[in-house]
């Protein structure tokens, strides 16, 4: 029989179609969701697409059932994502936070839209930023990839399952309602010369496995249930054996292995895109569909000979602090604006970051209206 | 010969936390021998459970086990049932996280009919938050967050469960225990979604606070308000005002959800 069934070649494609398109190449066979805009072409999408690769959409009863499902799949051996956009998202922290401890890996799109509640579904915000990072009880490590365009939601949710199967935990694709509907020219590759990752199973017998014993990499190997390894799985404090603990000592260094094994891969995990930054005096950090207007308006004013550069985090979370305070010491650098779609969610972390080197300040939109260039360039002209 | 529990236990995780009195031993050993009675490898045993008293049971039982979130349970086994249609997946949950913040779950799962099995312990009580009144504590009893009584009705798992469209319900008690055993074997044989609810005693949080002066006045309670829904006809109106029926209420068949989701693949992929 063939390999699967993969799109390819030159496409006109929505974010959200792209999204769909790249889980399959990843390696996705299982998705669970439930309807909210403005996602759910994704799992319209996947309803068609997954059984033609030999894989499983399910509509579940409710958002916290489909990332349930999500779990329940990928500890079965399956890569598995849901979708959602902000209340959805909010249904769905409980079983993200479970996803954290237990070590499961998973992705998880948030297309945001307008809110707080129902807001405006139909309308843009990026008011997720900080949800996306605590969103769940209790610390907990996460990995929040944000692209600004189809190619990049395309190449980011590759990434995104690579990252959750290579660090057995869920990662957000956090895209917004622009990139989820705007169509682009998209070049969908030869799926054999696409990296795929897969999670990492144990090698030692059953009776001496370990389901979280972190290891060198502190990223335990991972066994499917039925797979003839009989372990435990809980969202109680636990042991390397999987069982719970009531021991502070083991709580603590479980806890702290879990926050390092994404600290420790920050190189691995965190991307950014720059421009002009060699000279630059000014800098525009923007992400997700932001980004795009501050492209353009740095490169407008870098044509009128302004010394103006922009910083894109892909990663927003772990945030790329360590990229950025060496950008925020070069002496040149007298200020960065941060412009996004919120009431400066992460002009805070900016701000914890480099307030010490440089003027830290914020450009926001809260009407559900793009920040256009424009704005970004009087933003620039009015200091 | 005595019945070999302790080959289907993780006996290094024992003592268990459960009372002295609970009712989930009961269950528990009735579910040991079913699996035994069926001749089911161990690896072959996918144990989901939620939160409560008896979500803790998975952690005891050598199978594959996962204690997921508080009602999430089904919906966890119906991902891995999905990936894993071989495996025997049985889910045990207490009756406030199956019925209260697993409701919407629950119903949902017998309206797909997926072929797992569903043992419902239902204590009637928050048991492990210390007494708290549940969507099945009866009408007018006392719980610590019902100190006036309980002013509202309870749930029927079976009439529910009838309803959603589950293929096999049953229900038995923890004093009935060949039914019990009976129902747990021909609910993992039925190819379904199979739901035995199990009445059983909670003496520590709700005996002790509705006159049961213990665990054995509870079991007579059972004894004695008990029938078997076959001899229900037989009674009186007047007799059977105040009984229970236990028995096998359903065993129908219906497509189960997963082979259908399997055969959609297997199509879709031939096109």
């Amino acid at each position: 029989m063939a390999g699967p069934k993969f799109k390819t070649g030159l496409r006109l494609m929505s974010g959200n179609e792209a999204i769909a398109e790249a889980a399959l190449y990843a390696g996705c066979r299982f998705f669970a969701g439930y309807p909210i805009t403005p996602s759910t072409e994704i799992a319209e999408e996947l309803s068609e697409r997954l059984p033609q690769v030999g894989g499983f959409f399910l509509q579940m009863e409710d958002e916290i059932a489909s990332m349930a499902a999500v779990l329940g799949a990928s500890l079965a051996g399956a890569k598995a994502m849901t979708a959602t956009s902000g209340p959805g998202f909010s249904l769905k922290q409980e079983n993200i936070g479970y996803g954290c401890i237990a070590e499961i890996p998973c992705v998880i799109v948030d297309v945001q839209r307008a809110g707080p509640s129902t807001g405006m579904p139909t309308r843009n915000m990026q008011g997720d930023v900080m949800q996306a990072r605590w969103g769940t009880h209790g610390d907990h490590p996460i990995i929040v990839l944000c692209p600004d365009s189809v190619e990049e939601a395309f190449w980011e949710t590759i990434r995104a399952f690579n990252l959750s199967e290579r660090y057995r935990t869920p990662v957000i694709l956090l895209t917004d309602e622009v990139v989820g509907h705007m169509r682009e020219r998209m070049f969908l590759p030869n799926p054999a010369a696409v990296g795929v990752y897969n999670r990492r199973k144990p090698r030692r017998l059953p009776a001496k496995y370990l389901p979280y014993q972190g290891g060198g990499s502190d990223v335990p190997t991972m066994a499917p249930f039925g797979g003839g390894y009989r372990f435990h799985v809980t969202g109680l404090f636990h042991d390397p054996t999987g069982f719970p603990t009531n021991s502070t000592e083991v709580i603590e260094s479980e806890t702290k292995r879990l926050l390092r094994k994404i600290e420790r891969a920050y190189n691995d995990i965190v991307q950014w895109e720059e421009l002009f930054l060699d000279d630059a005096e000014e800098i525009v950090l923007a992400y997700g569909c932001v980004a795009r207007s501050a492209i353009e308006a740095v490169k407008r004013l870098r044509k009128r000979d302004r010394k103006i550069g922009l910083f894109r985090p892909k990663t927003i979370w772990p945030f790329p602090d360590q990229s950025l305070v060496k950008i925020a010491k070069r002496p040149h650098v007298r200020r960065i604006l941060v412009a996004e779609l919120n009431a400066g969610q992460l002009l805070l972390e900016v701000e914890r970051v480099a307030g010490k080197y440089c003027e830290v300040d914020g450009l926001q939109r809260l009407d559900t209206e793009m920040i256009a260039p424009r704005q970004i360039l009087r933003a620039i002209r009015e200091k | 010969m005595a019945f070999d529990y302790e080959q289907y236990l993780r006996v290094d995780h024992l003592p268990h936390i459960w009372c002295p009195g609970c009712g989930h031993g009961i269950i528990f050993k009735a579910l040991l021998r079913a699996i035994h009675a069926l001749q089911i490898e161990k690896d072959d045993v996918m144990l989901v459970s939620g939160i409560g008293c008896a979500s803790r049971l998975p952690g005891y039982a050598d199978f594959n086990t996962l204690h997921t979130t508080h009602g999430r349970a089904l919906p966890f086994a119906t991902g891995i049932k999905v990936i894993k249609p071989e495996m025997h997946v049985i889910v045990t949950a207490g009756d406030g996280d199956v019925v209260a913040i697993g409701g919407n779950h629950f119903i949902h799962t017998c309206r797909r009919n997926i072929d797992m099995t569903l043992i419902i312990f239902n204590n009637t009580i928050y048991g492990m938050t210390g007494g708290q009144v549940s969507p099945t504590t009866p009408y007018g009893k006392f719980a610590s967050t019902t100190p006036y009584g309980n002013l509202s009705y309870n749930f029927d798992f079976v009439k529910l469960a009838d309803g959603a469209g589950a293929t096999f319900i049953a229900r038995a008690t923890t004093y009935h225990v060949k039914l019990l055993e009976k129902a747990i074997i021909a609910g993992m044989r039925h190819k379904g979604f199979s739901v035995i609810e199990v009445f059983e005693d909670c003496p520590t949080a709700y005996g002790r606070r509705n006159k049961f002066r213990g665990p054995v006045e509870m079991m007579k309670y059972w004894k004695d308000h008990c029938v078997n829904i076959e001899a229900m006809d037989a009674l009186s109106l007047e007799d059977a005002k105040d009984k229970i029926p236990i028995g096998i209420f359903a065993d129908r068949q219906r497509h189960e959800f997963v082979e259908e989701l399997h055969r959609t693949a297997r199509l879709a992929m031939e096109d």
